[in-house]
């Protein structure tokens, strides 16, 4: 069973003029030990999907439909007085932007001892020996000092390692990670994502990282998945799809990629860009972008199919599959 | 390399900003004494850069680095604390209000947040008409209006939106709308600053596209200011690294990514995440960024870098050319340790 299974998940906001759906039909699963990218661009709903899992939406946002089941319990179900014992326990998160996720007016030491103690009954000494140790673990320098300093005393990166040390105080088995180096310098990304790959590789927490840089994905993950509009329209190996992306929005977002093109040619280029909730398309929300479109995808959402280790939801690519096996089928 | 008069030239150029306020709070009164205390961010610290005619020339680095004080200080935006720009031949950074209205008409620039650049109380025909009657006084009105409508062909905003505002807009349309307006008054030169950033993937290369473009019709030259390398890959002619104030490498974008001499730069390629990597494998550098108040004595970089010496702690390194024709501003390079 995989440790965390999300199935048909709808997640809605009510607002005036009725609900906007923000997630639609999100299943996916997360085993032990895995590494899992989120990709997609702004408004894709990969945020409100991580979220979700803990059910951290806030009002208007609520769960629709479909369940979160993590160990077979359905976190969609839990009360509030459940949920708080696995947030931060089980499944812990780290957000974007380290400065917002500190408390400014406490120490990093007494704001890592209080997670603790919300889970465990424990001295503070104790508590400040488990501290101690994780600070160690994310390779701050003169731990025993940051203890006592304040987070405006840190820089961006070494707050990033204070937020991952304090993910992983109650040795989690998932840790849900939003962004984690978008708001760093390109170094320091590339020093905290090697380290959070470690820390994880280490201990067999399983990582979901969001993110919008496909580089990462790819360095980091061993499974993805892609979401435009709030479905998820491609999921599967990491490496098959960077390498050989089936769903047209894939291809053309790693296509336009500057590192793909010729230097000094043109891009290539999606047209348009993603539609807002307030007006979805209709059938596949990509279409109206897509140069592969026919009636049937102005319609109906096309269902997954699998082409590989990959599951893709396009009906392009489900009918080259069709003409593939006929192909195979007359040749024998 | 040098041809005869580079578009913009920049000598020398340093900037600071002061830290310690007025007289009053710079006093402090200490054992007995009083002290006085003045601190300045160190921005810029003497850097050369020659723009030439129809090129793209990328400023890039990490925060802090001073690029977009660059960008600011060569549009007139900052004063600098040292140094001299030049714009075709001609001194401009001294010059006062009056004497400077031509070259705001040649160079224009585009800044990072189209969120923030576009006035949300202004519609996007006023937002265009604006810089066009400013700079064109004698222009009737049907004449700017039709300039208004030949840039927004141009940028592919449909010209019947005119009477809508910036809000209405998405983020990639808007910052078409900041790059209309900047090309509005036909200028030569463009500074750009990190305008791509803003935005989601598959709208940068739309934008990318489009300052391409304009580049090949307008016979544009820019000043690229980015953190993104991938994108100076592509986009730039040359290519400036800059670290804590200085320029540190200087070399034609090919020679930049194929033979990185400086160990920052070495170490600035090796972190962007790769699409065909499996895993992270950056070189890993000492440390952090120093603050720029209180700059390291000799090479900026020396505290980090794997290949310093005595010399590296003490004595600053100028920009020397290497046999592929870059500049490299490093004591190990120029003695052949690196």
């Amino acid at each position: 069973m995989a440790l965390l299974e999300v199935k048909d998940l709808d997640v809605r906001f009510a607002v005036r003029g009725g609900d906007l759906t923000a997630l639609r039909g999100i299943s996916f699963s997360l085993d032990k030990g895995e590494r899992l990218g989120l990709v997609g661009e702004s408004g894709a709903g990969k945020s409100v999907a991580a979220f979700s899992i803990l059910n951290l939406i806030a009002r208007p946002g609520y769960i629709a439909g479909g369940q979160i089941l993590f160990e077979g319990k359905d976190l969609a179900a839990m009360s509030e007085r459940e949920l708080r014992k696995i947030r931060g326990n089980r499944i812990a998160m780290i957000f974007q932007d380290p400065m917002m996720t500190l408390n400014p007016v406490l120490s990093i030491g007494t704001q890592m001892v209080e997670a603790i103690k919300a889970h465990r009954r424990i001295s503070t000494k104790d508590a400040r020996a488990i501290a101690l140790s994780k600070l160690n673990k994310v390779q701050i320098p003169s731990p025993e000092k940051r203890l006592d300093q304040y987070p405006h005393e840190l820089s961006g990166g070494m707050r990033q390692r204070v937020i991952i040390a304090i993910a992983l105080l109650l040795d989690p088995e998932i840790i849900i990670a939003d962004e984690p180096t978008t708001a760093l310098d390109v170094t320091i990304q590339a020093e905290i994502m090697a380290l959070l790959l470690e820390l994880c590789e280490q201990d067999n927490v399983a990582l979901m990282l969001i993110t919008h840089d496909l580089g990462v994905v790819s360095q980091v993950t061993q499974r993805m998945l892609v979401m435009y509009s709030g479905r998820i329209i491609e999921q599967g190996s990491t490496r098959e799809i960077i390498n050989d992306a089936q769903h047209p929005y894939t291809q053309g977002l790693i296509n336009a990629l500057p590192q793909m093109g010729e230097p000094g040619e043109r891009l290539f280029q999606i047209p348009g860009s993603m539609p807002s909730l307030k007006n979805v398309p209709t059938g596949c929300p990509f279409h109206p972008r897509c140069k592969f479109a026919t009636e049937q995808c102005k319609r109906t959402m096309p269902e997954y199919v699998r082409s590989g280790n990959v599951d893709v939801a396009c009906y392009e690519v489900s009918n080259l599959i069709e003409q593939e096996k006929h192909m195979q089928e007359s040749e024998q | 390399m040098t041809s005869p008069t580079p578009l913009v030239d920049i000598r020398g150029l340093e900037k600071r900003f002061d830290l310690s306020g007025s007289l009053l709070e710079q006093i402090s009164f200490k054992n007995g004494r009083f002290h006085r205390k003045q601190e300045a961010v160190h921005a810029i610290n003497g850097v050369d850069l020659q723009v030439q005619k129809g090129e793209a020339l990328c400023v890039v680095g990490e925060s802090g680095c001073g690029k977009s004080t660059v960008a600011r200080t060569v549009m007139g935006l900052l004063s600098p604390s040292g140094g001299e720009i030049y714009y075709d031949g001609e001194r401009i950074d001294n010059l006062d209000g009056k004497e400077v209205l031509p070259y705001r008409r040649k160079m224009q620039m585009i800044f990072q947040n189209p969120y923030a650049s576009l006035n949300p109380r202004m519609t996007i025909q006023q937002t265009l008409e604006e810089p066009i009657r400013f700079h064109h006084p004698d222009w009737d009105a049907d004449r700017v209006k039709e300039k208004v409508t030949e840039v927004m062909q141009s940028v592919g905003i449909d010209p019947d939106w005119g009477s809508r505002f910036g809000h209405e807009f998405s983020g990639g349309q808007r910052q078409r709308i900041a790059i209309a307006r900047a090309l509005a008054v036909d200028p030569e030169f463009i500074v750009a600053d990190e305008p791509i950033s803003a935005l989601d993937v598959s709208i940068q290369a739309q934008v990318l596209n489009l300052l391409m473009d304009a580049q090949q019709k307008r016979n544009l030259t820019y000043l690229f200011i980015t953190h993104d390398l991938a994108v100076v890959e592509h986009f730039g002619t040359r290519v400036a690294v800059m670290y804590l104030g200085r320029v540190c490498e200087l070399a034609d974008t090919k020679t930049l990514f194929s033979t990185p001499r400086h160990p920052y730069t070495q170490a600035l390629l090796s972190a962007i995440p790769k699409l065909e990597d499996d895993r992270p494998n950056h070189i890993r550098l000492q440390g952090e960024v120093p603050t720029p108040v209180n700059l390291p004595s000799g090479c900026v970089f020396h505290g980090r870098c794997p290949y310093a010496n005595e010399r590296c702690r003490q004595e600053i390194p100028q920009l020397i050319a290497t046999d592929e024709g870059a500049q490299v501003a490093c004591h190990a390079v120029e003695e052949g340790r690196l």
